[in-house]
């Protein structure tokens, strides 16, 4: 599994679009094939190991996600992204394909609200339950008070 | 109250134990809800956060020159990889130059920090299944010596035991002192020297195998699928080392093993590690024959926040450090603060395999995994 | 010797007996010292330092911080068994020591059934270690205590046949002949048998102490303190002092039935002194294991026991009464 062999696979897959960038492979993904994109990059680009998964924000654009899955023995990375629109909190959860993906998701739901579909527990990781509000969020100032903890 | 989720409970059997946060081997902050049957832990939900301080917001609002100092914070005992995982992602965004020497000079670091982290590692993990006070504590207290010897090196290059400031966008900021060379030499011989001894100890130590031995076995599928990496997916058979792999900071140019076993037991991890050991020594020894001349940054000393900017761009970091893989993610906008930065820690992705090795050992066993992870709560909690 | 003799035998008794308690607390505050230093010194540290000269005073420092410190009583605790617990764990093994001969007519009783009502007695602090673990009402000491009962009951058997061995080498249960027929050959030199049966004594008596490798009742790394974990001030002063009350008992009684009790050069007042060092020699032994190990499970603990430690001692034991009957001569 070659990097030329692996984007033009990945550029074949409905919903997928491979540009440059940091990764080997970069792909550029609409939100409703997210899971079916990883699952393609797990099966058939052999891509096992998960990395990490987290969103940017881009203010008036949006929340995006994105992922970094790797293929070890072919020293393949790839960069799975997509945008989920201005003002939209929904994406697809990768738990089915990636078990890794579990913690990380919650995580990204603790900081910026994500909702993923399809988690088998979406609650806060990082900070306490009674928590308000989503601090990773451009919106959430850096100096928001909160009460002090017990 | 965090809810206990997917847990049945049939008849008054079951026990529900708190392990954690405050514990002795929960090697920091860690809550671990365990469900007993008697001896056997049957679920276990894995509460974390205890140390979060939010590094990613705190980035976002410090300058590239500031915050490596604080990325030190992360992987506390692993000081020297976690800063330059930042740098490196900053200079990888703005194609900064750094030269020969600043890289040998940062793989020289990791490797003592190398050294360093897996001797506490050793201790902590020898004293958790001996105990406090016993026999456990006998090796921690002699890891502890050693450690402290590669401690005294850092001080006397960097001013600083534990969390330094050492790395700077561009190269590093401190250069060897007169007689520093001469220092690391003979420490690290008698490393050398000593960790014949503590095999010793160990190996042939039926009481040792018995605990480490078949105990917390991570299936190569499943340490790829969570995404562990470090000692722990060596211990599982892959074979995947960063600084082979895709190699950083001039690591093409030396020579050293990449251990790799394939049980996936406590004791595989143990046999890695010990082994990476050598290895980092190895690497030093040869660094320390042939460090070139030169400047030690690209960049001036720091004088102002405004003087390094970053260009608009992002780039993914990957530093092998002594826990696994520590990346940085690191979204910039052109302006001297980055606009996103995202920290993946190796103890979180490592820590998340819990919950899928813990059902079905006993108590004991816990303790022993946990140390053989070898989590640091400030890479996971962040 | 005479004035003594001649008071009524009850006083003498109560004489004796308070004399043996006194010393025997006064070694004991002082052995916990010297494993102190002893485990210090394997990992290559001083030990306790400023406390008087070389630490001669620690003792007596912890032994009064210890009694000033509060009483803290989990609400949810069972009184009565709480409170009773550590008394109830410290008489037997204080008791123990009423059985020994420290030197020949220097005792406070030596019986006909001397070496077996000592293991009886020893064997009874289960139940005051079964009641602080369940009148704390904490998990951990719960779990603690279940898994030291098991394992003392296991390691008990195997401890008693051990010990049994030399009973059987001298012919008597009486502790006093025992050492007497010490006087030639200690048994520990009895050709094979002697040095099978030290070894499984000493095997034995760590996991019949709870020491180190087989310390699961205290396992701070797992149940933090185990059974001690609610106690605070001076019940945890005298748990901790029954806790060394009855490893220094075994190690009397190892002196005693191994390395032949009160013999050495010397003038027989002397007696007393050889027997103390030879036990302390003993009692540093299982110290040397206990700081050098890491810990097996509790279920590897109890594989061990049933499955080698009991059968072996028992194949030694009948061993040693084959060899027994093969060489006295027939009459």
């Amino acid at each position: 599994m070659t990097v030329d062999r692996a984007r033009e696979l990945f550029g074949s897959v409905a919903g997928v679009t491979v540009t440059a960038g940091i990764a080997s492979v970069v792909a550029q993904v609409a939100p409703e094939h997210w899971e079916g994109a990883a699952r393609f990059a797990k099966d058939t680009l052999g891509c096992a190991f998960f990395s990490f998964l987290t969103a940017i924000d881009w203010k008036a654009d949006g929340l995006e996600i994105v992922a970094w899955v790797d293929n070890l023995d072919a020293n393949l990375s790839i960069q799975l992204r997509t945008k989920l629109g201005a003002g939209q909190i929904a994406c697809a959860s990768l738990t089915g394909v990636y078990r890794g993906a579990d913690w990380m998701e919650r995580e990204c739901y603790d900081m910026f609200g994500v909702q993923f579909a399809g988690h088998p527990g979406l609650r806060r990781i990082l900070l306490a339950d009674d928590w308000e509000g989503h601090p990773l969020l451009k919106s959430y100032a850096v100096d928001t008070p909160h009460p002090p903890y017990r | 109250m965090p809810e206990v989720r997917a847990l049945d409970y049939h008849g008054s059997e079951r026990l529900t134990m708190n392990m954690g946060p405050q514990h002795p081997s929960a090697h920091g902050v860690f809550r671990a809800i365990l469900t007993l049957e008697g001896e056997t832990v049957v679920g276990v939900d894995a509460v974390i956060g205890y140390l979060h301080r939010c590094h990613e917001k705190l980035a976002e609002t410090l300058a590239y020159v500031q915050y490596p100092s604080i990325a030190s914070k992360t992987d506390y005992v692993a000081a020297m990889s976690s800063e330059l995982a930042y740098v490196m992602a900053a200079e990888k965004i703005g194609q900064f130059e750094v030269p020969k020497r600043a890289q040998y000079l940062r793989v020289l670091m990791g490797e003592l920090q190398r050294i360093a982290s897996h001797c506490l590692w050793l201790g902590t993990w020898c004293m958790d299944m001996g105990g406090a006070l016993g026999g456990g504590a006998t090796i921690f207290l002699y890891c502890i010596r050693e450690r402290e010897l590669v401690l005294d090196l850092f001080e006397s290059l960097v001013g600083a035991r534990l969390l330094y400031g050492f790395h700077q966008v561009g190269g590093v900021r401190y250069d060897l002192p007169e007689g520093w060379t001469t220092q690391c030499r003979s420490t690290v011989d008698l490393i050398e020297q000593r960790l014949g001894e503590y095999e010793a100890m160990l190996e042939d130590n039926p009481f040792f195998t018995m605990r480490t031995k078949g105990v917390g076995i991570v299936s190569k599928e499943l340490a790829q699928d969570i995404g562990i990496s470090g000692p722990l997916l060596r211990g599982s058979g892959i074979n995947f080392d960063l600084r082979r792999n895709q190699p950083y900071s001039s690591y093409e140019d030396f020579q050293f093993r990449v251990p790799v076993e394939t049980d996936g037991d406590c004791h595989a991890r143990y046999r890695v590690r010990m082994v990476e050991f050598r290895e980092s020594i190895k690497i030093i020894r040869q660094i320390l024959d042939g460090l070139p001349e030169g400047p030690i940054s690209s960049r001036p000393g720091v004088k102002s926040l405004a003087q390094v900017k970053v260009p608009k761009g992002e780039a993914y970091a990957r530093v092998e450090g002594p826990r696994g893989e520590v990346g940085c993610y690191l979204v910039a906008d052109g302006t001297n603060k980055p606009y996103r930065m995202k920290w993946r820690g190796a103890s979180f992705s490592n820590l998340a395999v819990l919950p899928h090795i813990l059902p079905g050992c006993s108590v004991a066993d816990v303790v022993a995994i946990m140390g053989s992870v070898d989590p640091v709560f400030g890479e996971v909690d962040r | 010797m005479t004035a003594f003799t001649s008071l009524p035998a009850a006083v003498q008794a109560l004489i004796m007996g308070s004399a043996v308690l006194g010393a025997v607390v006064g070694i004991l505050a002082y052995v916990t010292l010297l494993e102190r230093k002893f485990a210090a010194r394997l990992q290559s540290r001083i030990g306790p330092y400023r406390v008087g000269p070389h630490g001669l005073l620690q003792p007596i420092a912890d032994g009064v911080k210890l009694l000033l410190k509060e009483h803290i009583e989990p609400a949810t605790a069972d009184r009565p068994v709480f409170n009773l617990a550590p008394v109830v764990f410290l008489i037997p093994c204080l008791l123990m020591f009423g059985l020994i001969p420290f030197a020949p007519g220097i005792g406070v009783a030596d019986l006909d059934t001397g070496v077996l009502f000592f293991l009886a007695v020893a064997s009874m602090e289960i139940v005051g270690l079964f009641m602080a673990g369940w009148g704390s009402n904490n998990k951990y000491a719960l779990l603690s205590v279940m898994r030291a009962v098991n394992q003392i009951i296991s390691y008990d058997l195997p401890f008693l046949f051990a010990a049994l061995v030399p009973v059987m080498l001298a012919g008597s249960l009486r502790m006093s002949d025992i050492a007497v027929a010490q006087q030639g050959l200690w048994f520990i030199a009895y050709p094979v048998l002697g040095q099978l049966a030290f070894i499984a004594f000493i095997l034995t008596a760590v996991a019949a102490e709870n020491r180190a490798p087989f310390d699961i009742l205290e396992a701070e790394s797992e149940l933090v303190a185990g059974f001690r974990v609610e106690y605070s001030g001076m019940k945890f002063a005298i748990i901790q002092l029954a806790e060394y009350a009855h490893v220094l008992g075994a190690s009397f009684l190892g002196a005693l039935l191994f390395l032949g009790a009160w013999s050495g050069p010397g003038p027989i007042w002397l007696g007393p002194l050889w027997f103390l060092i030879k036990a302390l020699f003993v009692f540093l032994l299982l110290t040397w294991v206990r700081w050098s190990f890491v810990r097996i499970r509790v279920d590897q603990i109890l594989r061990v026991s049933w499955k080698l430690m009991l059968p072996a001692s028992l194949l030694l034991l009948l061993t040693t009464a084959a060899v027994i009957v093969w060489r006295t001569p027939h009459a």
